[in-house]
């Protein structure tokens, strides 16, 4: 017996990002513009989409849910009466922290892509793993509550890097807190220098219009993509 | 706690590139931007080898550094902290040289001796 050594250099997600290509394909064929809906738990994914979903100006939006466990997201959105598909990511061992291009694709046959424009993937919360994972998305964007403390984009850089939209939500909160947004602007831009935001309370209502201007805007690159 | 998938998606790579061939050693570069946690990635490399061709690979984990170039001025640098503005013109445009790896480099697999000529 000897050894050999294999020259491999290949990324450990090549293969994630192969089936996230296949499930881009897929979407640009039935001209649907997905976005992947970040945050840590309880930062306001469902809450901001509840607020949102009810009017998109006659964009066709439907829902993809990533929970470990349950279904409560996705009663929540049923009301709106949009397409909602529930993942759940607990058949793995003890239960995925994040959606990967694998399971998005092994909903795609219960999701009605052909009556919709828009995709949103709210993905599990969790401000570490989701980041690492694309999922054929167009759009990135993430939620970042006043709650969590003004510093999260220094301990989550990835997170921070990974989206092209940052939410600062749960404004309506400021009053109570000791939360300083300019210092989390400062760090926002020190980890990734210009990125969009916008801030919103997703419960009072103030500044989601902004919010689903911007949805209404991805689904509208579903236009200039095909045309 | 992405570490589980990563190390399933390691020992994928590399059971595929040996080919049937029994699994010495499994290198990985890792850069700081992937937030692997090194320990919990070898915890479940472990686990996931086990009963496949890299039940008894050892797991190599090389740290890269991250290094930035400036956009505008130029300039290289490895920060210290999460900073991704130059710290010379304070432009905010960097390019990222190294420090996004988490490749698998390369694998030692174990091979009978190649028969040379008749006996």
């Amino acid at each position: 017996m000897h050894r050999t050594r294999v020259r491999i250099v290949e990324d450990a997600l090549d293969a994630n990002n192969t089936i996230a290509r296949a499930n881009r394909e897929d979407f640009d064929r039935a001209g649907v513009r997905v976005v992947n809906l970040m945050s840590a738990p309880g930062a306001g994914k469902t809450t901001l989409l509840e607020a949102t979903l009810g009017d998109l100006g006659g964009v066709r939006a439907g829902v993809l849910e990533g929970d470990v466990q349950g279904s409560l997201d996705a009663d929540r959105i049923t009301h709106l009466h949009v397409p909602v598909v529930q993942l759940n990511t607990g058949s793995h061992f003890g239960g995925e922290c994040h959606l990967d291009a694998n399971m998005v694709r092994s909903a795609l046959p219960e999701l009605p892509l052909s009556e919709l424009d828009l995709l949103i993937v709210e993905n599990v919360g969790n401000l570490v793993c989701p980041a690492e994972f694309r999922i054929g998305e167009d759009a990135r964007v993430m939620i970042s509550a006043v709650t969590e403390g003004e510093d999260k984009p220094l301990k989550y850089p990835l997170m921070f890097r990974a989206c092209e939209l940052v939410v600062i939500n749960k404004i309506d909160l400021l009053p109570h807190l000791e939360y300083d947004l300019d210092r989390f602007h400062h760090h926002l831009d020190s980890v990734h220098p210009g990125v969009a935001r916008m801030a919103l309370s997703a419960r009072t209502g103030e500044g989601v219009e902004e919010f689903a201007a911007w949805l209404v805007g991805v689904a509208a690159r579903a236009v200039a993509h095909e045309h | 706690m992405h570490e589980l998938s990563i190390a399933g998606a390691i020992v994928d790579t590399a059971t595929r590139h040996a080919d049937g061939r029994p699994v010495a050693l499994v290198s990985v570069r890792i850069g700081p931007l992937r937030q692997i946690v090194p320990d919990s990635l070898r915890f479940y490399f472990e686990i996931v080898a086990r009963g496949g061709a890299c039940e008894n690979a050892s797991l190599t984990l090389t740290q890269v550094a991250l290094l930035l170039r400036c956009r505008d001025c130029g300039l290289e640098w490895e920060p210290a902290e999460p900073e991704f503005r130059c710290p010379r013109c304070g432009h905010g445009s960097v390019e990222i040289l190294t420090g996004e790896e988490l490749e698998i480099d390369y694998i030692e697999v174990e091979e009978e001796a190649a028969c040379i000529g008749p006996e």
